[in-house]
């Protein structure tokens, strides 16, 4: 049986068409290297300044000039270049990064996204994530559904300090998927075995949910 | 002005250049790029109330890391510091100035510096708390934040093979900041892993042409090994 974890990541992958530019993301997201298709021609930029980054091959000895933004070492894919940090981020800036997947904090039915900072509590800096939420065209958030606490993540109203406004186009979680639209959030999929009621219990914000075209997942 | 025959100098000499009060600007983003054989040799000579300009704060026992935890630096520049605990620390006890910008933002503060220009334009971060710091105008009906260029007195950078008229090539992902930087400064002091003497390099394969670098040192590769650490995706 999958993880939650696993889950969020098979589901993720689904997000991915052969021939894209991706970013992962710190965390969760950088699993997905291994939930990709093979030989789909997909190049996933980093931005440090690498486009066309891959995993280390079992027992490979790493370049330790090769790292991922999350700090791990990394070989370069076939087609890779690298490149300057200021182009890294015009590639992102121009939209040239086709889907982006990232960790929240909070999200909300407007599509805000809040990943970087509690005030009084966590505040080591935006990295690229602002860049990145505000200009790639697809961004895809993953994320538990609620909080360690039991919490909503899925809110009306993001109330941590946004990371960008109105940027989100899917939330993949371990309950729904959801895709923002301009009238709210809407459940795509479900997971196997979960009700109606105990979805929304389990969200704060607005969900357009039409059982007979949900998925399950 | 550096002449081109004695930019090749010994590394003691090129950081004793280095005054306290100084703002440096630091390659690097994590471990690859840090020049930590320069950073290393400023604190053996003990500059102090620097200003910092780098992507992150390494991590607490390497690089600028080792800077912070020995009070030299008053004030700090970056995007990211959460790999360093210390620096965080420091930084919610006050003792330590941060300001900290978007990635992609201070990559071209330092750019923008970099090639002449006093700042640019963007919408980055408009409906965001970043906002309320920066000046806005209006361009053509669309909203712009003003973001001003970021210049130092030093940068210290990492190249992976140099000449000695100071042409610097980097490698992998340790380009990152350092060819931006070292645009940036008013003296640029690079250090590579290999130099060789002029025309050794295809002229076409350099990064960072001569004229932007005023002094190069040779390190020991081994130096750096300071800052590797264990971590696979």
């Amino acid at each position: 049986m999958l993880s939650d974890q696993e889950r969020i990541l098979a589901r993720a992958a689904r997000e991915i068409l052969p021939g894209q530019i991706i970013n992962l993301g710190i965390g969760l997201p950088q699993r997905l290297f291994h939930y990709m298709p093979e030989d789909q021609h997909v190049l996933v930029h980093s931005e440090n300044g690498i486009l066309g980054c891959q995993p280390l091959a079992d027992n490979a000895k790493p370049d330790y000039e090769m790292i991922d933004s999350g700090g791990a070492y990394i070989g370069a894919s076939p087609g890779a270049s690298v490149f300057d940090s200021a182009l890294s981020f015009a590639m992102i800036r121009r939209s040239r990064v086709d889907v982006t997947f990232m960790g929240a904090f909070e999200v909300d039915q407007q599509g805000n996204l809040a990943n970087w900072k509690i005030p009084g509590k966590f505040s080591p800096g935006i990295g690229g994530a602002m860049e990145l939420a505000q200009k790639v065209d697809k961004l895809v958030v993953l994320c538990s559904h609620n909080d360690k606490r039991g919490n909503p993540k899925i809110l009306k109203q993001c109330r941590l300090p946004l990371t960008a406004a109105n940027c989100i186009s899917l939330i993949i979680t371990e309950k729904a998927v959801m895709e923002v639209t301009d009238q709210g959030l809407n459940v795509i999929d479900m997971a196997e075995g979960l009700g109606v009621d105990e979805l929304r219990a389990a969200t704060e914000a607005e969900l357009m949910i039409d059982e007979s075209r949900v998925g399950r997942f | 002005m550096t002449l081109l025959n004695k930019k090749h100098i010994a590394i003691e000499e090129a950081i004793a250049r280095i005054p306290d009060g100084a703002s440096i600007m630091v390659g690097g983003f994590g471990s690859p790029g840090t020049p930590f054989a320069l950073l290393d040799e400023l604190l053996a000579q003990g500059q102090k109330g620097l200003t910092l300009i780098k992507n992150d704060a390494n991590e607490p026992d390497i690089g600028i890391g080792r800077l912070i935890k020995a009070g030299r630096v008053e004030r700090l520049i970056a995007s990211h510091i959460g790999l360093n605990r210390v620096a965080i620390e420091e930084m919610n006890h006050g003792r330590l100035a941060v300001e900290m910008y978007p990635q992609g933002l201070l990559a071209e503060k330092i750019r923008c510096a970099g090639v002449g220009h006093p700042g640019f334009l963007t919408d980055i971060g408009l409906d965001t708390e970043i906002a309320s710091r920066r000046q806005e105008i209006e361009l053509d009906g669309r909203t712009c934040a003003i973001e001003p260029a970021i210049h130092a007195d030093f940068a210290l950078v990492h190249a992976d093979l140099a000449d000695t008229y100071g042409n610097l090539t980097y490698r992998g992902t340790a380009i990152n900041f350092n060819p931006l930087m070292a645009m940036a400064a008013d003296t640029v002091i690079a250090q590579a892993f290999r130099l060789e003497s002029p025309g050794s390099l295809k002229p076409e394969y350099i990064h960072t042409p001569s004229a932007f670098v005023n002094h190069v040192v040779q390190v020991d590769p081994a130096t750096s090994e300071q800052g590797i650490r264990e971590h696979a995706v």
